[in-house]
């Protein structure tokens, strides 16, 4: 027992006492999803011990920030909706004009979105698409319409996964019917309803940790997807095709944002420019297979990633839309769609 | 169950009464700071008025008993009528976890004695080889049993190979799948009690009984069965509860095309509803259930014994 | 007297107990061939390869799995150890100290982490320890693990302590044992059958766990499990595949070894 303690002792202070560096900066980010190499890079040039948390979910990041884990951390990279989330929850603190040095690296067309105006509290990190793919052996016909979700026909019924999550599902469902995300619209708002039940008997799961797995076994012939998981899922061998409804499909953007009360706010600035690099950027991209949206990172790109059919919409596609973010109301009423749903 | 493993030995075994203060102190003061005051802020919050996205405001408010009992239509303004999705997912989630537990206690039983009646030196092995399997993850375990079952997986080849069926069976996706991932997730919560309880059972007992010309299926449910009922009840009651509030087999094997209750408290805290006060009052809900369930199961032990 | 048959033995119990080992082992073997496949892919077969292996302790996340094992295994045994302590004291109390009104209560309360779904405990867990102003890290894991290992812990004890009659003690009272010798030289080794399952399904539950870690784990602080979740996010991959089979081969060599040692405790 008493060398039992001593171990364990030992143990807990070698866990605890690692902290040598000067300054220090605690990410909070997506499990795998940015290179150790990128990290160790940034530490060796800033002298910094990097501390990385990980979070499965957007929500996830928000419930746990709410539950008091603000002030732990410096830096997060919530997803598009997310970051105009936390904003409103008073959970960013501003980067003022000028604290960062690479702000003009951001493309253009990221540089003022709306869940951010501005760019007030974050700088882009990746971007990319959701939308489903098809198991060609099963099914050779179009595939670029929301049908195939929502009305399949027979030879894809009770072969489909959806992602188990509220946002992506009921946003696709809308592009499906034509309707806005955020509709007040009772009508319409039942129609949805009706929809989503009726789709429901031609679905066989709902899962989003093996949303690749299912199409790559064959367990599914269509499957909801993200588009890096979809060009793995391609890569590992199974005949399936990304689709890029006319109907549009929905566009999500990751960013890092300086978070309140951060304890090494400096740090975090470092960071945010160190990301804005062009090189730095594009390590990321070449690692999670997303697109970056930092002008100038063209030649550091794995050149596959040019070309790969998951990030290239071909020109009928309809438009890629990020999900809304609805007031508490309306809010409300998605919400008791998403659980009649699940009921 | 809390008459059972609370009053065996008897009240009357009184050995140490002089040191039962100390000797419950750890569990107090452990289970006070880390469980009870935790659960007593559950309670609270279910109280609460919800903060949009997570949160609460501290303001009182049923809102959430409401939520569970109450269906007011879509949109909320319809007059109230008797919600029962909730009740639903509940009744889901108990007769799952109940199919699991019996499904475990059958399997689980015969495995607990026959261990327990192996030579001494071998039974410790033979724990291993019942724990060994859980030295891996959970979530990997779930996995690699989606992966036996699916359509074109080895169940169905190995099946359809003997000629033993002319179809592959679809087993994922469907209750049975969530069952067998339940049983397999908490088979060890019921072996280890069960072999704990007949390791000590007293064979003369059943010596005598045969002696008596009680037939080998007479003495283990007349006598048997009744001596080690501890080690049984503390098993169904560690795989039965965990098995309710579980969410990787249901999700994973089960497909997650309906909530479990699981699902469903977790979706309040970390998904998109984000409502706190509803999420503590099903939490409260549940737990109150359980207890009721395990009271009642105590009164009727005691007044058996009696 | 001459036994018409034994006793012990019933028809079918040995088939169900080889038909368990096997329902409990063949998700297993799964796991164990696709640690060798030289694809990335869990589901197709590509051949044989130890390249998951190589990749668990040179990869670029072998850092974080091994300081997550580590975290895993020191967690898993103070935790145990702690619980099946205090697990036995209250049990000892409960069942050997008389009737007295704390009792039922005391029961349950220790059954209490069994009864909240842990989704709740986690939550509640992490609320509290930010109101009390509890920082969040290795300890605070250690600590929920604690509490709730005890009820997994105290139940194969109570069940065994319930099957033992106090006379043993008595009688060792009776010849002028103390009450702590009683404790130390006849209840405990009595009770060691019950002790050693409750300890081990601790082990295996704080092994296991991950809801509750998940949301009282402190920045950088991983488990195992929360390790394998977070990777398995971005899909399954073989190098998971790699550290279970691993981490079987541990428990393997741990069965060996304690094989050999009760072997020899008999023999002498």
């Amino acid at each position: 027992m008493k060398k039992l303690l001593t171990t364990s002792a030992l143990a807990l202070s070698l866990a605890a006492g690692a902290a040598s560096a000067e300054g220090k900066l605690v990410i909070y980010h997506w499990f795998e999803y940015i290179p150790q190499e990128l990290l160790d890079k940034f530490a060796a040039e800033h002298d910094v011990e990097v501390v990385m948390d990980t979070y499965d979910s957007n929500e996830a990041l928000l419930a746990a920030l709410k539950a008091g884990a603000i002030g732990t951390y410096d830096v997060a990279v919530p997803g598009d909706y997310m970051v105009q989330i936390m904003a409103g929850e008073g959970l960013l603190d501003t980067i003022a004009e000028g604290e960062l040095a690479n702000k003009g690296n951001i493309q253009p067309q990221w540089a003022d979105p709306a869940f951010d105006p501005g760019r007030t509290h974050s700088i882009p990190y990746q971007w990319g698409s959701t939308s489903f793919m098809v198991n060609r052996d099963v099914w050779q016909g179009d595939i670029n319409t929301t049908d195939i979700l929502f009305n399949p026909p027979a030879e894809l019924s009770g072969k489909i996964n959806m992602l188990d999550s509220q946002g992506e599902v009921l946003a696709m469902a809308a592009l499906h019917m034509g309707i806005p995300q955020c509709s007040t619209d009772r009508e319409q708002l039942k129609a949805l309803n009706a929809m989503l039940q009726e789709a429901k008997t031609h679905w066989a799961s709902f899962n989003s940790d093996t949303a690749k797995e299912v199409l790559v076994s064959g367990d599914a012939a269509v499957g909801q997807i993200y588009d890096g998981f979809g060009a793995k899922a391609r890569a590992e061998g199974a005949n399936v095709e990304y689709a890029f409804p006319t109907q549009g499909y929905v566009v999500w953007m990751d960013n890092v944002v300086l978070l309140k009360d951060a304890p090494n706010r400096e740090n975090a600035l470092k960071f945010m420019d160190f990301l804005l690099e062009p090189e730095n950027i594009a390590a990321v991209s070449n690692y999670a297979r997303y697109v970056a949206g930092v002008e100038g990172v063209a030649p550091y790109l794995d050149p596959e990633l040019a070309t790969q059919p998951e990030s290239n919409p071909p020109a009928e596609a309809g438009p890629g839309v990020f999900i809304a973010v609805c007031d508490q109301a309306t809010q409300e009423v998605y919400d008791q769609i998403w659980t009649n749903l699940k009921k | 169950m809390a008459g059972g493993a609370a009053s065996g030995g008897g009240p009357r075994a009184d050995t140490y009464a002089a040191d039962r203060t100390w000797l419950l102190l750890p569990a107090w003061v452990t289970l006070s700071i880390l469980v009870l005051a935790p659960v007593a802020m559950m309670l609270v919050y279910s109280f609460l008025t919800k903060e949009f996205r997570g949160g609460v405001i501290w303001e009182f408010s049923l809102a959430a008993y409401d939520q569970f009992f109450f269906d007011r239509g879509l949109f909320g303004d319809e007059p109230p009528r008797i919600e029962w999705t909730y009740i639903l997912i509940f009744w889901r989630s108990i007769w799952q976890a109940g199919a699991a537990t019996l499904l475990s206690l059958l399997i689980g039983l015969p495995t607990a004695y026959y261990i327990a009646t192996r030579p001494a030196r071998q039974r410790a092995v033979w724990l291993f080889l019942i724990t060994i399997p859980y030295w891996v993850n959970l979530l990997i375990r779930t996995v690699s049993m989606k992966f036996l079952l699916r359509d074109q997986g080895p169940l169905n080849d190995a099946l359809l190979g003997l000629g033993v069926i002319d179809a592959p069976l679809s087993i994922v996706n469907t209750n049975l799948a969530v069952q067998l991932g339940l049983f397999y997730s908490y088979l060890p919560f019921m072996v280890l009690p069960i072999y704990a309880a007949v390791e000590r059972y007293n064979f003369a007992l059943s010596e005598a009984a045969a002696d008596l010309y009680a037939t080998r299926w007479v003495i283990l449910r007349r006598i048997l069965l009744p001596n080690v009922r501890p080690g049984i009840i503390a098993g169904c009651v560690l795989v039965f509860v965990p098995s309710l509030g579980s969410f990787l087999a249901p999700d994973l094997l089960g497909g997650a095309r309906n909530f479990m209750i699981g699902s469903l408290i977790e979706e309040q805290f970390k998904g998109n509803a984000g409502n706190w006060p509803f999420g503590a009052a099903a939490s409260m809900i549940l737990l109150t259930l359980v207890l009721i369930l395990l009271l009642a199961f105590a009164r009727a032990q005691s007044r058996e014994s009696r | 007297m001459a036994k018409r048959y034994d006793l012990r033995v019933y028809p079918g119990f040995r088939a169900v107990t080889f038909l368990c080992l096997f329902v409990l082992y063949a998700p297993l073997v799964v796991v164990m061939v696709y640690s060798f496949n030289a694809s990335p892919s869990i589901t197709n077969w590509e051949g044989l390869s130890l390249r998951w292996y190589a990749d668990v302790f040179t990869g670029p996340e072998s850092a974080k799995f091994k300081a997550a094992a580590r975290n895993s295994f020191v967690i898993a045994l103070v935790a145990a150890s702690v619980a099946t302590a205090i697990a036995t004291l209250s049990a000892t109390a409960i069942l050997r100290g008389g009737r007295f009104r704390l009792r039922l209560v005391s029961f349950g309360l220790i059954s209490l982490p069994l009864m909240v779904p842990e989704i709740v405990t986690a939550v509640a867990t992490l609320i509290f320890f930010n109101a009390i102003g509890f920082d969040r890290g290795l300890l605070t894991i250690l600590l929920a693990h604690i509490a709730f290992c005890i009820p997994f812990a105290y139940l194969p004890i109570a069940a065994r302590m319930q099957g033992i009659e106090d006379t043993y003690e008595q009688a060792a009272m009776d010849l002028y044992a103390t009450r702590r010798q009683a404790f130390v030289r006849v209840l405990l080794p009595l009770m060691m059958p019950g002790i050693v399952s409750g300890f081990l399904l601790a082990f295996i539950v704080s092994l296991d766990d991950f809801i509750i870690t998940n949301f009282v784990k402190g920045a950088g602080v991983e488990t195992l499990p929360t390790a394998i979740f977070g990777s398995v996010k971005q899909g399954i991959r073989p190098n998971i595949m790699a550290i279970s089979t691993m981490l079987l081969a541990v428990s393997v060599v741990m069965v060996t070894l304690s094989w050999l040692i009760s072997r020899r405790d008999t023999t002498r």
